[in-house]
């Protein structure tokens, strides 16, 4: 019999559902129900329409809330609205907290690691070069760009070490430019780290251009209608969106995506 | 040399010269019965802060205004932090809130009396309500209006729930909470002072109080300088420290 390794994440099920936003509304179902396996070490990014429950999905993973029905492991250890160690968040909001310099902002991450003091500095001062900070570590995020400050919440969450890093949208407000060069710097950390890394995205091409395999999902409740595999080599970068076969992952995705699109902008009778 | 003058400095200075310059004016169209001269006063007050009766009346003031700051941020803030971080309890309280701070607080000082007495603890009380409410109106805001995702992101870096407050609601919340603080400041002197105003025995309060009686113009002019210039100086530096604050966010 063959060794099948246990998945890093491994979603059976699951469903969730928000109780009625009044007194007159009805529960709001917004995901699933949804299986999800997510391999050791893969960059598996998520598309799908506005408001299909991407984001749920992501808070499900990262044990930032509870599934309704269905269940969810990390490690093969079921989550139940607890973080689990080992994942690591980046939103699509910039959390960097203006009040503390990119260094202690970084330093944030590991206030309640029990480590040594130099394996701490070790640590900041190679997330701090990895993402091209160290020359702004005794900056307020105030005096950063957009990009800059996504770069220190990334900063923030490698500096832990994450066996998971789980992106929500984190370049969704950065032009078109900063977010190719974005995505070049995460796939580079990504092989560095070894990490598994989880991406939500609304565009097309940074999945398709990021991602070892991209999950497709329907509108509202966000089911997965398809899974793509892109077959690149581990060592790529943001030109591989001159080969032919990015179109073709591309144009895939937009023909499973169109339907749902539609009727997530209410365009009912046109999605068939 | 004039460059050393420059900016929020100038401005302060601007206002100073220019304020004199009215107070003059208004002391020659008004005349002594009212009025005492920028010149007057200021010599008035260089005999009356040396005099042996000042010290202990300005100690019994900064005592009393001491403790009730010292209550009033306490208070508001507890009362501010644990409503901004429950939103069923502000829902509830905030009305209440908002319908006690509109009573006329004065109208409130008989009961305080005759609960505290004579005494420094009545102006204590007193002064202290002046300042609760705005603290905690202001408190309760900011620590409702902190990020969502900065909450999420202690959450994720695994912060107990304490920390999460003092490192993250705290810190995030800080510029609004002062300014709540820098009128909390100002309204809980205002409370301390009128307390001694109309029941105490010690204190500027009781001697302006007596100065009025007396028709001692140089005594009223004097002290309300005095307040005047504590009042303006305390707020231009609280004000100076809540512009930094928000200038990192």
């Amino acid at each position: 019999m063959r060794d099948v390794p246990t998945p890093l994440v491994l979603l059976r099920g699951g469903e969730k559902v928000f109780p009625p936003p009044g007194p007159s509304g009805r529960p709001v179902h917004a995901l699933g129900p949804l299986d999800l396996e997510l391999r050791r070490g893969e960059f598996f990014a998520v598309v799908g329409p506005s408001g299909c429950g991407k984001s749920t999905l992501l808070e499900l993973i990262a044990g930032l809330s509870t599934a309704s029905r269905g269940e969810v492991a990390f490690e093969g250890r079921p989550i139940r609205g607890e973080i689990p160690d080992g994942v690591g968040v980046v939103f699509q909001e910039d959390a960097s907290f203006p009040w503390l310099t990119v260094r202690d902002n970084i330093a944030f991450g590991l206030k309640r690691l029990p480590l040594p003091a130099d394996e701490k500095t070790r640590r900041i001062e190679r997330a701090l070069a990895m993402m091209g900070l160290a020359s702004f570590a005794a900056s307020y995020p105030a005096q950063l760009s957009g990009g800059m400050r996504q770069r220190v919440c990334i900063a923030r969450t490698l500096v832990t070490e994450p066996k998971l890093i789980l992106l929500d949208e984190p370049f969704g407000a950065l032009d078109q430019q900063t977010r190719l060069l974005m995505g070049d710097e995460v796939l580079n950390l990504w092989r560095k780290t070894g990490a598994t890394v989880f991406l939500i995205t609304h565009a097309l091409d940074e999945a398709a251009m990021l991602a070892d395999r991209i999950g497709v999902m329907s509108a509202r409740p966000g089911r997965l209608i398809d899974v793509v595999e892109t077959g690149w080599p581990r060592d790529r970068d943001s030109r591989i969106v001159e080969e032919e076969a990015f179109g073709a992952i591309t144009a895939r995705l937009w023909r499973s995506l169109r339907a749902e699109s539609m009727k997530s902008l209410g365009h009912a009778g046109a999605a068939a | 040399m004039s460059r050393f003058i420059t900016g929020p400095f100038r401005n302060a200075l601007t206002l100073l010269v220019g304020l004199l310059v009215l107070w003059q004016a208004l002391y020659w169209v008004v005349g002594d019965v009212a009025l005492r001269s920028p010149l007057q006063t200021a010599a008035f007050m260089g005999r009356f802060m040396t005099s042996p009766q000042f010290l202990p009346h300005l100690a019994e003031t900064g005592r009393a205004f001491g403790l009730a700051l010292v209550l009033a941020v306490a208070i508001g803030l507890s009362i501010g932090f644990s409503l901004g971080l429950n939103r069923f309890m502000s829902d509830v309280f905030e009305p209440v809130l908002v319908a006690v701070y509109s009573i006329p607080k004065i109208t409130l000082y008989p009961i305080l009396l005759l609960a505290f007495g004579l005494g420094i603890s009545a102006k204590v009380a007193f002064g202290a309500i002046h300042g609760i409410i705005p603290i905690a109106l202001f408190t309760m805001a900011a620590v409702r209006s902190v990020r969502k995702v900065y909450l999420k992101t202690g959450r994720v870096l695994r912060l107990p729930p304490t920390e999460a407050i003092l490192r993250i609601v705290l810190p995030a919340a800080m510029p609004e909470i002062f300014a709540g603080l820098r009128i909390g400041f100002s309204l809980t002197l205002i409370g301390t002072l009128l307390g001694e105003m109309f029941a105490s025995q010690r204190g500027l309060g009781f001697l302006l109080m007596n100065a009025i009686g007396l028709h001692n113009v140089d005594l009223i002019m004097g002290l309300t300088v005095l307040l005047a210039g504590f009042a303006g100086v305390a707020s231009a530096v609280l004000l100076s420290l809540n512009k930094r604050l928000q200038a990192r966010t």
